[in-house]
Formats: structure tokens, sequence, C-alpha cells
């Protein structure tokens, strides 16, 4: 990310030490300080077992942190990831109906709807030229209503435990550690698949071209608004499995995503990614949704008043972008 | 020159470092630092006679130490606590309510004062016209399709004009003006989104048309009738001594909170934790806010259960989350505690499942009956109580069975006394 | 005769300068009547319910007005509903039902509003951070500070005070001279001050003004400082409604998304440099009419919430749909 300007010639141990310092995206230092702060108040959350379950917790923000950040770097932004994920909650509820026998096909039309509501997302930005700020504002608005409106106000059923499994359950047993959490299967799985499409693949390089400079990628022979449309599909595809991730984990809720759209966009944020697009690392954003996990459950076990936590939230985020823009002028 | 470049990183790593070493710091002393501004509400330190010293001064840092009942979330403030009320209602849950026992709807409390409403008498067709706060949660949800159900019994009401005002009092202030404006309504009904805020519309109101308001209250006797359940302190009280009744020495309870400021929510706390101080082994481990949000509620029991070990029992300000709570529990390997929840039925159908020793006191949804019935005795010009002060069920292990449905939807609440009307049980979501 | 064509008036209207926003505001005032003749009760034209229209707006449109000055500089501020917020409880608790401490009152709010837009604008200007990340971030400090200070309803603004939210001069609500007083104002500045051909400069080329000598910094937080002391003024026009101040109001009343949602649809550009509040005053309105339909027509809430969005985006897409500038 960080490009180095000395030449690399004659340079001591200790300066390339300190260089390979620097090229490691600062959130992840950030990240294990937060994590020696939750051990020093309760070592067992740096246990196998105890990490597993932070990990779990903060699954639905890493995923669909993964997913926010394809947006990002094209230059857009996706405010309609929570609303989805309540949608998915919901819609489970109502396609299940009591019989575990439907969740299968109940997962697939969440998931067509959820490329449905992408590719809405998508055309609306990249066809009718609407900011996408704008765009999935409305459909924030527009998807919260949805839900409710679709079953009547409340959630119909219950969500079966075949359905929950994947936010809930345990691969049992488990060498060393007996159970693993399906939830953190779950969020390799898609890191890892994020992460490959991100870095290893055409699409990945091309994202960032199109953030960085679209008219330039345009003559490049990019076609800005196919890739614009995959990058809100890609998003509201990881907003589903969250959904199902946290309707897994917390049972039937009417508004199981509520506020996870800032915070989606605040984690990328704060593993680096640049608001407007060019600039992003995909391991670095879910490690960002992991560290704001980390730093609630620190404040948490801080016994700290909420009220002082979203101020602490508050100054970090701001703090963070400030580092990272002051970085990027230093660097330029 | 490469120093220089370098500067700036480590300074703000350091920064970091003694920023959350100040967090892991000013946390050791957060539990012991938080009582002194509880000193000075007057009815704080009247609920909490004589904290003792030497808990407080205790280093925090080494074992966890329950901030319990001294924590910044177990407080009431002076404001949400009226020693008056409190005596009213725990009075009133003791007494037998006038009226038919199988329709509580109708049934009143502690011999109310009738108001003539003659004046109002009218021909019927009438336009009944409702001021809701908003249907943003399921109990809500639940009540407006009951109350609508009501309005069809009587074919006397040609219309319920309904107007929503998606949870915000400067929006349901405007749709009070519009109502009252149009001239339509004979009769205006309002669920006040809050009590204070709502006071001056509904006063503006009340001087064009009779006013029927219930759920919340308002600062004014300007509305003709009032119709209310006994109220929070019943409903905290309840679940509270069940908890004491039945947990044995020693017991670690967890009371989880929706949110702080919310005068009905306030009420419940502040009966139960006036119930917990004087109770001999009951240990209020802590006093959280989980925001009515499943997720949160079971990571926090899940956290609680790690660093305690062992949970006997969990109080709640409102059921909603109850089952989550529950699944933490199940989730750590952990025996289920003595639980308090609500009439919700994927609660309901829990305890039952697993044979838990709970209890659940309701705010009941039946409520939403009662505001039509009271306003046809207005246009009827039938005296009508200016409180009416409904009867609060509360549900124990022994009538369980008749409440548990499970042909309604998980978020359903038992006590809405809408099982023999028209098109029960789909018009509430249920199957046959 | 010709000149009643269809044509010939779109090209009038076009060299008028009324923004577009208005033909949309027309066709969702006209449907609404007609709608309303049809299903309703045909009540909408009433004059009563006509002024409560607007009065319904009133919130909304003031704190619009400043939004509209920071994202014609390309920013944007989502720590308005806070600061709403902050200002209704700060207010109610400093007046404490005294009308003789309404003075003192008003100038401390407006010293705090002043004061977050200074630290808004200065993050943006001065610390280069993303103006969407700022401002919720301050959004959070201050939401952080409230809750930690008030829990509900504190204090009272005495009846004098609820004029300002009540009162009518004449048949006129207070509440709609208040909203018109700050549009004019704010349409003069953007027109004929220096600040406000400034602010165009920096919100069409932040980079251009700064070659050709603009103090561009100055300009973003001056913008910063307008956009919080509407706010305030929304807060305390707000809390003379209530009576009384509590820390939900501001998040409750969903001032600051809907703020930004009113701009936009009001015609001005989220990257800056076009657009101005007389087009604002239209997206408000908009909502407004919306607001009053749906509950003329009994429409459910759930559907309601559905349409706003809906309408929002279309409002937005009918005039970028044909633009070049391609969106992000």
């Amino acid at each position: 990310m960080a490009q180095i300007s000395t030449p690399a010639q004659e340079r001591s141990l200790w300066d390339r030490f300190i260089i390979g310092l620097r090229n490691i995206a600062p959130i992840y230092i950030v990240l294990i300080l937060l994590l020696i702060g939750i051990g020093t108040q309760n070592p067992t959350f740096l246990e196998p077992a105890g990490f597993l379950n932070l990990l779990r917790r903060a699954a639905p923000l890493m995923v669909l942190t993964a997913g926010q950040l394809f947006v990002i770097v094209t230059g857009g932004f996706d405010l309609s990831g929570g609303s989805l994920m309540s949608l998915t909650v919901i819609g489970a509820s109502l396609l299940i109906n009591n019989d575990p026998a439907n969740t299968w096909w109940a997962i697939l039309v969440l998931f067509g709807i959820g490329i449905l509501v992408g590719l809405l997302n998508g055309v609306i930005v990249s066809y009718l030229n609407v900011p996408s700020l704008i765009a999935t504002l409305g459909m924030l608005l527009a998807l919260r209503g949805a839900g409710l409106y679709w079953t009547g106000g409340a959630p119909r059923g219950y969500l079966t435990d075949n359905f929950r499994m994947f936010g809930r359950g345990w691969l049992e047993p488990f060498p060393v550690i007996e159970r693993f959490p399906y939830a953190v299967l779950v969020l390799i799985v898609v890191s890892a698949a994020a992460i490959y499409l991100f870095n290893q693949t055409n699409l990945g390089r091309q994202l960032l071209a199109v953030g960085d400079n679209p008219r330039a990628s345009r003559l490049a022979g990019i076609s800005v608004e196919k890739l614009r449309i995959i990058a809100f599909v890609l998003s509201a595809i990881t907003a589903v499995i969250a959904g199902i991730l946290q309707g897994g984990f917390g049972g039937v809720n009417p508004d199981a995503g509520e506020g996870y759209e800032l915070q989606a966009i605040s984690a990328a944020v704060l593993g680096g990614a640049v608001l407007l697009g060019g600039r992003g690392s995909m391991g670095a954003a879910i490690a960002g949704a992991l560290a704001l996990e980390a730093l609630f459950t620190l404040l948490n076990l801080l016994g700290l008043p909420k009220p002082l936590r979203d101020a602490v939230q508050g100054l970090i985020i701001i703090g963070a972008v400030a580092y990272a823009a002051y970085r990027s002028r230093r660097t330029r | 020159m490469f120093f220089k470049n370098v500067k700036r990183p480590w300074f703000l790593i350091f920064a970091l470092v003694i920023l959350v070493l100040g967090l892991v710091a000013c946390g050791g002393g957060a539990a012991t630092t938080t009582e002194e501004p509880a000193a000075e509400e007057p009815a704080a330190q009247e609920a909490a006679p004589t904290q003792e010293e030497p808990m407080a001064e205790e280093p925090a840092a080494e074992q966890p130490v329950a901030a319990g009942l001294e924590s910044d979330a177990a407080q009431v403030k002076s404001e949400f606590f009226s020693q008056e009320q409190y005596d009213r209602s725990m009075r009133q849950m003791t007494m037998t309510p006038e009226g038919p026992a199988d329709q509580p709807w109708i049934q009143m409390l502690d011999n109310p004062e009738m108001v003539d409403t003659s004046q109002y008498a009218k021909e019927g067709p009438y336009t009944f016209c409702f001021s809701n706060a908003g249907v943003n949660n399921p109990w809500r949800v639940v009540g407006w399709t009951t109350m609508q159900a009501e309005a069809d019994l009587h074919p006397e009401i040609a219309e319920l004009i309904h107007v929503d005002a998606e949870g915000s009092d400067e929006k349901q202030i405007a749709d009070i003006a519009d109502l009252v404006a149009s001239g339509n309504c004979d009769v205006l009904i309002v669920s006040p989104n809050t009590t204070a805020a709502l006071t001056p519309a509904i006063e503006q109101a009340c001087e064009q048309l009779p006013v029927v308001v219930f759920d919340r209250g308002v600062f004014t006797d300007c509305p003709v009738s009032f119709v209310q359940p006994i109220g929070g302190y019943a409903f905290g009280e309840a679940g509270a001594r069940y908890i004491i009744d039945n947990c044995s020495e020693d017991c670690n309870v967890l009371a989880l909170r929706i949110l702080p400021g919310v005068d009905v929510l306030e009420e419940r706390w502040a009966a139960a934790k006036l119930a917990f101080e004087d109770a001999p082994g009951i240990n209020v481990i802590g006093v959280e806010f989980g925001d009515g949000d499943n997720a949160k509620v079971k990571s926090i029991v899940t956290d609680y259960l790690d660093r305690f070990g062992r949970i006997d029992a969990v109080w709640m300000d409102a059921g909603a989350t109850a089952v989550a709570a529950l699944e933490a529990f199940e989730d750590a390997g952990q025996p289920y505690p003595i639980i308090v929840g609500e009439d919700q039925q994927d609660f309901l159908v829990k305890w039952q499942e697993n044979n838990l020793s709970g209890i659940a006191p309701t705010f009941p949804t039946f409520q939403w009956r009662t505001p039509i019935i009271a306003a046809l005795h207005i246009m009827n010009g039938e005296e009508v109580p200016a409180v009416w002060r409904l009867p609060q069920p509360v549900i124990t292990n022994e009538n369980l069975d008749q409440y548990v449905q499970p042909n309604m939807p998980p978020l359903h609440y038992a006590m809405c006394g809408c099982e023999n009307m028209p098109d029960f049980p789909e018009r509430w979501g249920g199957t046959q | 005769m010709s000149a009643l064509t269809w044509s010939n008036m779109r090209s009038r209207v076009r060299e008028s300068k009324i923004p577009p926003v208005y033909a949309i505001l027309l066709i969702v005032f006209v449907s609404a009547i007609v709608l309303d003749a049809i299903f309703g009760r045909g009540q909408i034209t009433s004059g009563v319910i006509l002024t409560n229209m607007v009065v319904r707006s009133v919130a909304l449109g003031i704190v619009a007005m400043g939004q509209t000055f920071v994202m014609l500089a390309a920013s944007i501020d989502l720590s308005v509903a806070y600061l709403i917020s902050v200002t209704a409880v700060m207010a109610s608790y400093l007046m404490q039902g005294d009308p003789a401490r309404v003075p003192l009152a008003v100038a401390a709010v407006f010293a705090i509003g002043g004061l977050v837009g200074l630290i808004n604008g200065l993050i943006v200007s001065k610390l280069k951070v993303n103006p969407f990340i700022a401002t919720l971030g301050v959004g959070l400090v201050l939401k952080g500070i409230l809750n930690a200070s008030f829990e509900t309803f504190v204090g009272a603004v005495p009846r004098s005070f609820q004029t300002l939210g009540y009162g009518t001069l004449g048949p006129i609500p207070i509440s709609i001279l208040v909203l018109l007083a700050v549009t004019l104002i704010s349409a003069f500045v953007l027109s004929r001050t220096r600040f406000g051909s400034h602010l165009y400069a920096v919100g069409g080329s932040e980079i251009t003004s700064r070659l050709s000598g603009l103090r561009t910094d100055r300009v973003l937080i001056l913008a910063h400082v307008v956009c919080s002391l509407t706010a305030v003024l929304t807060g305390l026009f707000v809390v003379s409604r209530l009576r009384s101040g509590a820390p939900w109001v501001g998040t409750d009343g969903l001032y600051d998304l809907e703020s930004i949602a009113a701009v936009v649809v009001g015609g001005t550009a989220l990257s800056g440099g076009k657009g101005g509040v007389i087009g604002t005053l239209a997206g408000v309105l908009i909502f407004g009419v919306l607001d009053t339909m749906f509950n003329q027509l009994g429409v459910d809430t759930f559907l309601k919430q559905v349409l706003r969005g809906a309408i929002i985006i279309l409002a937005v897409a009918s005039y970028t749909v044909r633009s070049k500038e391609k969106a992000a």
C-alpha cells in the first residue's frame, strides 16, 4: 500500500525491519493491541475457545465489511447492507415457515433477493447516474419497510435449527478444541474468497482502477458500469450471508442488521480503505471489522458506560482516517 | 531523512498504546468512580440506603468484581421514581378487578372516578381517529391488529382513521394537528410516543374533541379517559419477587435492560432494584443495556457466564430477548437460570419445552381493545372512568399451558385477548 | 396560441432558472390531490391541512438549508441529528421554564453549535478526513457526551418560547415564516455575497479555487459552521414544539439522512458546486406533501417507507439520468 520512496540499496537490517513494519497496515498493530488489552481483562478470550467465540460474534460484521470494501474501492457507498441483513432474517422466518425442509430453497431465494437488490443498486448508480450514497439510502429505507410489509409487521415463523446452524452451530467433534463454530468456518471461506477475488484476479485490479480513475479505466477498455454493478452484487451477497449468520446467532428479530452499514464502512476505513475509491486492502478491512468488534468487547470488559463507548469509537475512526490522510499526503 | 519518514507512525502507535493502556487503567477505576454522582440524587439515596464504603475502595483489576447495583446502569434517577405510584401499583396487584374475568380488557381496578360524558353524546355512525406512536416493534404490531379487530366488531364505527408517527414526537404532533383540523373525527385516540413531548399537542386537541389516551400517559388530565394497566412497578416487582423467592442462598442475578430513559422501563427496574436490595442472598452481578437486540443480549450473557462462571437468575425489563439470553446458557453448556420473560410466544414455547423455572409479567396487548370501547361509551354519553386501570396478569409455571400457542408467530404476544375475535389466528399471523 | 405549447413552456421555465425539482413537487402535489379526491376525503387542499403540511416540513427544512451549504462545498454533515438533540436538551435544561433565561440558553446553544461546526470544518479541511467519516465520528462523540449527561426529558422551555413552534401571525404560523426567512437569507448569502460565490467555486473544483488564491479551508469551515447553526435552529424549533428536550429527539426524527436526501432531491449535486437552497425548499416540501398524502390515504406504515425510498431514488434519477457525469 504505502509507497517506499527511499532507494533500496545499503540498508541496515534495522532499516529493513522498520520498512517491513511500515508496510504492515497499522490496523493489524491496533488489532493486536486491542487483543492484548482484552487479554489483560479476561485471558479466556485469548484461549482458542474464547478467541473463536470472539470471531463468531464478529463474523457478520467482518463478512459485511468484505462486501462493503468492493463497493468502497470503486468510489461508492453501500448503505443498504444493514437493511438487507434484516430483510434476510425476516424473509427466512416467512419462507421457512417452521419446516426445516424449506430451509435450503429458502436460502437460495434469499440469495436471489440479495442479488436482485445488488443489481438494482448497481443499475441505479451506473445507468441512472444516481450517486450511490443516495441510491443506497433510498434502498435502505425501502428495504426496511419491504421486509415488514411482506410479513405484515413482524416475523412470521421460527428460524429452524438447520438454518440457525450457520450462525449458532458447532462442528463437533473437532481436534484439540472439541468444537469449531460454523460461523467461523463461513467467515474463513468468505474472507478467503474475498481476498482471492480482490488480490489475485483481474476483477480486483479493475475495481481499484475504476475507483482510482474512472475515465482512464474506461479508456483502457474496462466496462466501468459492469464493474460497479458487480461490486454492488458482491456487497449484497455478503449482506445476505451476514444476515444468515446474524439470524442464526441471535434468532428471529425484525431489526437484526440495524446500524451495521455504518459500522461496516467505519471498519473498512479503519482498515485503510479510502472513501471515494482507489485504495483499500481486503485483509486490512476485514481486520478492521474484527478490531471494531474487539474494541466494543474491550470497552465492555472495562465496564465503561455505553455512552463512552460511542465517543471512543467516534474518536478512533476520525483518528484512523486522519492518520491515513496524513500518510497518503506524505507518500505522494 | 529516513528517520523523519518513520517518526510519525511510531508516534501514532505509541499514542495508541497509551490510549489502550489508559482505557485498561481507567476501566479498573470505572467501577469505583462511577458511584459519585448517584449520591447527589435524593431518591437514589433513599432507594440505596447506605453503600458499604470498603466495597468501593477495593482494587477492581484483579478479579471480576461485580459493578452490580452500584454500576451506572443500575442507578434510578429521581424523576423515575414516585413512592406514591409505587405503593399504588403494589396495592392494585393484590386487588380483584370489577368486571367479567374472561374479558380483562373491560375490567377496572381500584374503584375509578367516573366521568359524565353526556355532553359528547352523538348519533352514529362514528368516525374514530387514532394517532399511533408507531408500529416499530412486535408488541405494537399485535396491539394495532387487535385494535383494528375491536373496531370491526362495532358496526356503528364507520371508519377508524389511523395515522402513524413512525416513532417521532415531532411527526406525531403534526399528525394530531392534521386529524383535529380535518374535522372528520368524532373522537381522538392517542398512543403517545413520549409522555412529555406529546402533552402540548394533546392539550390542544382536547379543546376540540373528546380524547382517549392509552399505553403511555401524558402530563395533563384533559383527556376524557386514560387507559392503562397497573404499570411498570408491578411488572418489575413481580419478576424480582419470583427470583428472590425461588433462588437459594448466594444467588447470582444478571439484570438486562433495554435502554435508559424510557419511563415505563425505568419504573420496572426501579421496583426490581428496590426488591433486590432488601433481599438476603441476592447478588446482582451486573446491570446491562442490550438495546433489545438478540445478538447483543446473547453476547452480554455469554461474557458474564465467562466472567462469573455461573448465573442463577436473569431478570429482564422486557422479555423480547429472553430466548436469546437462554440460548447463551445452552451454547455455553450451562444449566438454565431462573428467568423473567414476557408473554412473547417464542419465550413461552421455550419455557414449556424445557420445563424452566420462570415467570412472565405482562404489559398486556389487550389494552389496545379498551380505548375503542371507552370511545364508544363516550359517543353514547355513558360514564367512563377518568383513569381506566386495567389488570396486569402474570404468567406463571402454573398457568403457562393456557398461554402457549405453537400455531402463533414467535413474536406474538399471548395476552392479546384476541382469541375469540373473528379471523383469529390468521389476522395475527398464525395458522389454524 | 403557440405561446402555450409544451415545448415553449419548458424553455420558458428553463430560462426563468426555476430549479427542475419544482416540476417534481408539482407532479407530487397534483397526484396527491387527485389520489386524495379519488381514494381519500378530498381534504388535502383545505387551508389548514395545507398549512400543517408546511409546518411539518419546518424542522427538516431549516437544517436542510445548512446541509445545502456543506453539500455545495462537496462536503456532507452526518452529525446534525445529534446536534439537534444536544440543542433541544441543552435549551430546555438551561431554560428550566424560566422566560428570563431564554436569551442565555439560546446564546449557549448557538455557541455550542458554532463550536461543533468549527470542529467538523477543521477535521475535514485541516486533517483531510473524508467528511462522511469525520461527521459520523463527531456525531458519535456528541451522542456519547449527550447520553452520558442526560437520559431523558430534562427541564422545559417557558410557555412564551413555545410561540416559536405554535404561535401564529395572523393566519400564518410563525414557524413557516422562520423557514421562509432562513431560506431567503440563505439564498441571499449564496447568490449575493462573496462567501456564496466562493462556496460554489470550492465545490466546483477545490484545486482550481486554491490555485486561484482562494482560501478554500476557510470557506469549507464556514460552511460547516453555517450548517451546525441551522441544526441548532432546528433544535430550538423542535424543543419549542415538544416543550422539553430528550437525547433521542434528533435521531428519532432521522434529520441526518433525510436532510441529505432532501438536499439532493432538491437538485444540489453530491459532488458539490451545483444547486441551491431554493431547490432544497422544494425537496423538503416534497417530503411534507408525501407525509400528508400518506396520512390522508391511510397508507400502510411499512409501504410508506418503501414508497419514500423509491421516490427519493426516482426523483434524483430524473435529473441525473441524462447527465454525462458518471456518479459513484
